[in-house]
Parts: C-alpha cells; structure tokens; sequence
C-alpha cells in the first residue's frame, strides 16, 4: 500500500512540475536583471517599469477588456435563451440544435476563423471591434449552453409544474425560479467565455481589422519578432491578474452556494 | 347528499395510440379522502393529471364545482397538486415557498403573512419559516409542500404517491399525520398510491385500478371484504380461491356451492345460474387451522398437510396442501384460544372457515 | 397561452438566427470556396473545380499533411500515456484532495495558452533551463537542440493540450460503475487483468473523446507550431493561416479545412459507436 501511495504521489508531482515549472521560470525571468542571457543577474523591476510605460500595448489590454466584457455578456445572455429554450420546449430540430452545438464545440478553431472571414469578406465588412464581438460570441455561445443546460437538467422537473399548478406565468417563473437557480452555472459561463475570449488567437488573427489591436494577437507578433524580457513581465502580470479572478470567482461561487 | 366537488364523466386518454384511460366515470364528494390505488402504469397518476390540468382528456368531461373545465389552465382549476418529489424551489426559505402560490394571485403582503403564518402553524412548522428545502428532514419537506398547497384554498388537494420516498416508520406516522390535516384543512384530498395497505388505513373511499380501468369504488372494508372482480380481490390483500360450481339458487340470495368435494350453502349479491362455474375467495386469516386433537366434529372440515410454517411474530403464516394438491395459505394469529401455534411440516390438519365469510365471483379463466 | 408563445418564438429565432448566420452559413461559404477557383483579383471565383481536392493529394500539401498527423499522433499518444494514469490517480483520491487536483490541473487551462507556450521557449532552448540542468547532472554533454523543431512542436502540443486529455477520461472513470472493477476482482481476475478487460474498454469512450479534444487541435493550433517549430514545422494549421492570410489562395485553404471538418466528422461517429449502450460514455 505505501509503495502505491508513494509511486502515485510522485507521478502526479511530476506531472504538475511539467505544467508549472515553465510558468514559475517564466515569472522569475521577467525579474531578472539581463536583456539575453538566461542567467541570473539580479533582481529588478526594469522590464514591468517598461511594460508600464508601453501605451499601445495598454491600448491593446483595453481593446481585449472591451471586447471580452461584451462578447461574454452577450453570448451568456444568448447562451442562456437558447439553454432555456432547448431545455423547455419541444420544437423541431432540437436535435439537430444540440448536435450543431456539440459539434461547434469541437471543431478546430482555425475552420471557423477561416469560415468566419469568408462570411465577412463576401459581405464586404470591414475587419474591426464588430467582426471580432461577433466571432467571440459565437464560439463562447456553444459553452454556455452546455453549461447552462446542464445545469437545467439536475433540477426536479417537478419545480416547474409546481410553480405553474401555483399561477405563476411563464415569465414569473423565469424570473423568480429559473434565473435565481441558474446563476452559478450563468456566472461560469461567463467567466468561461470572458476568458476564452481573452486569451483567443486564432480565430482573432482571422477576423481582426488594423484599426483594433488586442493583447493576444500583440503578444503573437511580439514573440515571433523575438524574445523580449518585456514579453515575460507582460505574461507574468497576465498570469497573475488570471490567477486572481479565478481565486475571485472560486469565492464568489462558494458563497452564493 | 353530499355535494360532487369533482366529477369524471366518459373519460378516455390516449397517447399515441397508447389507450392509457378506459370509459372513467368517478365523482368525488366534497370533504372526503379518496384514494387512486393500483399498481404501477394502471393510470391513476395520469387521472390525477387530468384532474390538476396538466394533461387534457382525449375524450369525456371534467367538472369541478359543476363547472365543465376543459381547457383551463391548472391554477385556474382551484385545484392544487403536491408532487412526488415534494418540488419544493430549493433557492427560496419555506415562508417564500409557501407564500408563492399567494403571491402570484397577488393577495396583500399582509394577509399573506398571516395565512402562512397560519397553514405553517397548522403542519407545525411554525419556527421553520426561514429555513430552506434543504435544510428540512424529508417529512418536515412534505409537510411545507402540502402547506404550500394548502394555503391557497383549493377545492381539492391532489397528492401524488407522497409517502412513497420515505422509510416505513415515517410514512406509517406521516399516514396518520395526513390523516389528521386533511380533517383540520376541511379539503377534499385525491391520493394517489400503489400501497394498498397505505389505501385501505387512510381513505374513506378507495378507487382501485388496473391497466387503465376503473375496477372498484368503496370504502376500504368494502373493497377488502367485498371485492367484485378477481383482480380486486388479487390485488388487495392475500387471498385463496377455489373453483366452485353452483347447485342450486334459493332464497335470500343463498347458493348451495360444490366446492373441494362437498356441498357449501353460500351468499352473493351476484346473479348465478344452476351449473354455473364460480371462484370462492377466502382470505388467509378466515382461514382455521385445526390440528387433530384440537377438534372433535370433522365432518364439514377439509383435510390438508403443511407444507410451510412461517413465524411472523404476531401470526404464523401457514401454506397447507389438500388432497388434490391445491395449497392454501392460512393466518394464525396467537389469542386466548390459540396461544401456542406450533405446527411441523408434513403435520396433519383440519380446515375450515365460517361460512358468510367467503366471496363468490363468476369464473374467469 | 400568448406570452408563453411569444417567449418561445422569440428565444427560438433569435437562436437559429444566430447559429445560422455564424455557423451554418460561413461553413457552408467555406465549403462552397473548396469547390471554386481563385484569380489574381478576385479571392473566389468561378469555375467550380475539383482542382483544390486533387492538389492536396500530392506533393507538398501531401507531405504537410502527413507531418500534421505524424504530430499530432505522436502527441495524442503521449497525451493518453501520461493523461490516463494521472486521470485514474485523481479519481481515486477523495473529496478535498480531489479538488485540489483538479483545480491545480484547471488553473493552466485558464491562463493564456500563448503565454504558456512562449514559457516553454525559455526552458527548451540551446541555453535554456532544460539544457542547464541536463548538463549540469552529466546527463549530456552539448546542449539539445530543441528549439525549431517537431520535437519542440510536440513538447509544446502535450503541455496545452494535456489537460483536455485528462478531464474526459476522469469525467469518464468517475461515472464507472466500480461495482464492476469488484465483481472482475471476485471471480478471480488479477489486477493487469480487470484492468485491460474490464477498465480500459469501459472507458474507451472518454479516451475517444480525449484523442478528439487533443488530435484535431493538434493539428490546428498554428501558433504552437509557429513560434516553437518556425519555419521547420508546417502543420495544417500554418498551411490553412497561410492560404487565407498570405498567399490568398482561400478555395485551397477552405478544401483543407473541409478534410479536417470531414476527420472531425468520423472522429465523432467512432466515438458514438464506442459509446453505445455505454451509460459512462457521456462526457459533456
């Protein structure tokens, strides 16, 4: 028994270091005092005073923020109808629905991207904030549904017909059942989708115009130009900042539950 | 006469092509404890749909308070449902629960709290007004839901198979609680249940149902002493049966019975011809199990050999054979006369029963 | 009656409309575009052609091709190799440890998969932290040269792609009837036994459906290639970005992201053939 406990236990050691040692060696370089060399040379604080002082990449973070703010507001808010929908009512298609969804799930994001651009190219609109808050939508809408409608599912189905047997309308009942029970699988959902969208790549660099630069695709042409200790201070805040709206999240979640 | 608060006139339910529902015909008095009895899939929970709303006939008419009420919508019945799994909504205390239905009717936050207030008092769950589902035991959770019903007034209080999640203890104690409430409420209450002790101890008329038809209507003594069909009497309760054929008629509904090698004088409400086959129905504890020494006259008796002896703490459960190698089943109960009940395998004994106490039914193969 | 319809009506078209527009409608541009030819000016433009089709079964596009999926096999299975132990581990243990676990896995998954993989170049490079330490335990001599290569490209793919090994085939263990495992026990099965009759076939379907979530991006995931692979390693993924965005040959590109639709495709149905009739095969 012991010799399992101790093989077990250092196989998923080692699996963890795997993931988390390119992270913490990322988060020491961008302290390291030395432009090239990846040896230490000191503590400093140079490459974040950098960072601080690059306004376009802020003007990227913010385009980002906008757009994942918006593009997870809206595919939370379409997400959840189409959850409630597919959930409620028998209509024709619905199987179709879930499967396209499922299937939009798992599709390579670089046939959508490309599809993406197709559509807009032969619609002749322009590439910027609105092409991009369309295509974020739509790949975070799939995840939603899931989320939601899974959660849909775990409840008594009875609720629903209780509350009818009692008078309540269809809109009291979303309002006063379906919502309030719904919110912990709404904000993961959002969470979810804000972080997709935030951290998007590929289906950005399809579907992005010159005029609205955003975070993930700076970075991209950032690192291909070349390793830049600018770059580790930039990932590292990044890291953090993630790190700490999961902590918020975890917390946030617990407490409502 | 008591008034009909709901009536069922020529109900038929299909669902697609699956006839779920025959010909129902059933009128429910104001006040009374009725239940559904039957077992699973003979529709009594689909009737009690019917009923709340949620599903409409395919064929016949539905009254409430003389009113035809095809179409309305389940809340505009006032008639409430209290599901099986209690659907309490999880995210909101027991007064929010409670006072939903009130709510939704718009009454004044005033007179709601004092009718919640009042319903809560009344299953005893005054102090647990701010609690959550979650936080109740399961018997405390189906109280809230009967109060959550109940607090509305409805005409009539339709539960569906309530007890069936609980442990024996608490149903056999939630059974007299119901009991009591449905006294205190003054409400007439549809029950629905597969239980047919559960039926027998709590109603004051029992509907039982197989595969879609109405079998029988009585009171519990009636359905369980006078049962008028084979399958009631299968179905509730133990029973034996014997082939019989009848004699001769004579008056006051008497017949004499060739049954097991003699001749039995016999009553029944039903109309039998001479030569006709018939079932003698004789429950287990009508049964008397004599052994040899226990009894002198033996001439109207039937000799049988035990086959199995289960002690059961307040019976014996007997299995005896007779000479044709029919086997009854017979229940001692231990009393002044009787207060050993010993018997072996292979023993040999006397049988009978009191004659009045058997059912005669038509033959059905 | 009314407004229940109205609601319906209303959540109902704004659903399909949307998943019509940016779903149905562009897959149905791109498949139109495999089938089209391009110009000079114009992006797509007839004839329809089969052209695109054919090309790709020969010479360069062929040998891209068979790289992607040399790759991507090689990481799928790496992947299953080190995801399936680790999954069975985590489920084993109980409650608080349990989450813990998961969450330490998750936590990666949530931060960029860019920023982890530009991490992974500081570790893998002639001077980086790998080849420091291998040197300095005597392991080797002369730095590995990793960078811009498959290889790099494939320690890349495993690190992001590792996670989406893991959570099926524990979403699948977890729902396993363990019941199972002790009947095998009971009759008489050894360990290596009950494992390779019993555990590994009833959990085929969540490692199906972690070869799916790690095979297809495998071979899309251009910027992995890109920055760890460069000019080395050509995936699919980099052949289709490079079809659309530089040499502007979109019907090639479109009929590509077909046959990857079209693997996509028989990738789910052998997965809902291993599943049937398997309650655990649910993993969504």
């Amino acid at each position: 028994m012991k010799l399992q406990t101790i093989s077990r236990t250092s196989y998923l050691t080692l699996v963890y270091l795997f993931f988390y040692i390119p992270i913490a060696v990322l988060i020491c370089y961008s302290f390291n005092n030395t432009q090239y060399s990846l040896v230490w040379q000191g503590f400093t604080w140079d490459w974040y005073v950098e960072l601080f002082h690059d306004s376009d990449l802020w003007i990227s973070a913010l385009h980002s923020l906008i757009l994942g703010l918006s593009a997870a507001t809206l595919a939370t808010a379409i997400g959840m109808l189409a959850a409630v929908t597919i959930y409620r009512y028998r209509f024709r298609g619905r199987g179709f629905l879930y499967g396209l969804i499922f299937i939009l799930i798992l599709s390579p994001e670089i046939v959508m991207g490309a599809a993406l651009l197709i559509l807009f190219t032969l619609l002749r609109f322009p590439l910027g904030f609105i092409t991009l808050l369309l295509s974020h939508t739509t790949f975070c809408i799939p995840f939603v549904i899931v989320t939601t409608y899974g959660r849909l599912v775990s409840f008594d189905k009875n609720i629903f017909e209780a509350a009818k047997d009692l008078g309540a309308t269809d809109g009291v009942i979303f309002k006063k059942i379906i919502l309030p029970m719904l919110w912990p699988a709404l904000a993961a959902g959002w969470l979810m989708s804000f972080t997709l969208s935030l951290d998007d790549v590929i289906i950005s660099y399809f579907v992005a115009g010159p005029e609205f630069d955003i975070l993930p695709l700076r970075i991209y042409s950032m690192v291909r130009a070349g390793v830049k200790p600018e770059i580790n201070a930039l990932c590292s805040v990044l890291i953090f900042v993630t790190l700490t709206l999961i902590l918020l999240s975890q917390t946030a979640l617990r407490k409502k539950s | 006469m008591a008034n009909n608060v709901v009536e069922l006139r020529g109900v038929y339910k299909a669902i697609h092509d699956l006839e779920i529902l025959h010909d129902i015909n059933l009128e429910i008095r104001e006040g009374e404890f009725l239940t559904l009895l039957g077992p699973s899939g003979c529709g009594k929970t689909t009737l009690l749909r019917l009923i709340s709303g949620f599903e409409d006939p395919t064929q016949g008419t539905i009254f409430i308070d003389n009113k035809d009420v095809s179409g309305l919508q389940p809340h505009q019945r006032h008639v409430h449902t209290v599901f099986q799994s209690y659907a309490l909504f999880p995210h909101m205390t027991v007064y929010e629960n409670v006072a939903f239905g009130l709510r939704c009717q718009r009454v004044a936050e005033s007179e709601i709290a004092s009718r919640v207030a009042d319903v809560l008092a009344m299953v005893k769950l005054e102090k647990y007004a701010q609690r959550k589902p979650n936080q109740l035991s399961g018997g405390q959770q189906q109280r809230i839901a009967i109060a959550r019903a109940a607090v509305n007034r409805p005409r009539v209080l339709l539960l569906d198979e309530p007890l069936s999640s609980l442990d024996y203890r608490l149903r056999k104690t939630m059974q007299i609680e119901l009991k009591q409430l449905q006294r205190k409420l003054g409400i007439t209450f549809i029950f629905v249940t597969h239980d047919q002790e559960e039926a027998l101890s709590m109603s004051d008329r029992v509907v039982v149902m197989q595969e879609g038809y109405i079998e029988q209507i009585g009171t519990p003594r009636e359905v369980y002493e006078e049962p008028q069909t084979l399958k009631v009497a299968k179905f509730i309760g133990e029973v034996n049966i014997f082939d019989g054929e009848i004699l001769e008629a004579r008056d006051n509904r008497q017949f004499l019975v060739n049954i097991l090698g003699r001749q039995r004088l016999m009553k029944s409400s039903q109309p039998f011809t001479v030569g006709q086959n018939v079932h003698v129905l004789v429950r287990p504890e009508d049964v008397r199990v004599w052994s040899p020494s226990e009894v002198e006259d033996t001439n109207e008796m039937f000799t049988a050999s035990v086959d199995e002896v289960t002690y059961k703490g307040s019976t014996v459960d007997l299995v005896v054979r007779l000479p044709d190698k029919t086997q009854v089943a017979a229940t001692e109960f231990f009393d002044e006369d009787d207060d050993r009940l010993e018997y072996k395998r292979g023993e040999q004994v006397w049988l009978n029963w009191t004659p009045g106490w058997e059912v005669v039914l038509p033959y059905e193969s | 009656m009314k407004v229940e319809n109205k609601f319906k009506t209303f959540s109902l078209a704004a659903t399909w409309a949307w998943m019509f527009f940016f779903a149905l409608l562009p897959f149905a541009l791109v498949l139109t575009a495999s089938f089209l030819s391009h110009s000079d000016t114009q992006l797509l433009e007839l004839p329809l052609t089969l052209n695109n089709y054919r090309n790709l079964n020969h010479g360069i596009y062929l040998r891209i091709f068979e790289n992607s999926i040399i790759i991507a096999s090689t990481s799928t299975l790496i992947c299953l190799i080190i995801g399936y132990p680790f999954a069975y581990i985590i489920t084993r243990l109980n409650g608080y440890l349990k989450s813990l676990c998961l969450m330490l896995i998750i936590i990666p998954f949530w931060t960029s998969s860019l920023i982890r993989s530009y991490a992974l170049i500081a570790i893998i490079k002639g001077k980086g932290v790998l080849n420091t330490v291998l040197i300095a335990l005597g392991i080797i001599h002369d730095p590995l040269p990793l960078l811009f290569t498959n290889t790099a490209v494939i320690i890349g793919l495993v690190y992001n792609l590792l996670p989406f090994m893991i959570l099926p085939i524990m979403t699948n263990i977890e729902r396993l009837d363990h019941r199972l495992v002790d009947a095998a026990r009971d009759l008489g099965a050894n360990r290596f036994t009950t494992f390779r009759r019993v555990i590994i076939p009833l959990s085929m379907p969540g490692i199906i459906a972690g070869c799916i979530l790690v095979f297809l991006p495998a071979m899309t995931l251009f910027y992995i290639s890109d920055i760890l692979g460069g000019a080395k390693s050509i995936l699919a993924g980099n052949l289709i970005q490079n079809k659309f965005l530089i040499a502007e040959n979109w019907p090639m590109g479109a009929a590509l992201s077909i046959v990857l639709t079209l693997m996509l495709i028989g990738m789910i149905l052998i997965y809902l053939w291993a599943s049937r009739g398997n309650k655990s095969g649910e993993w969504l």
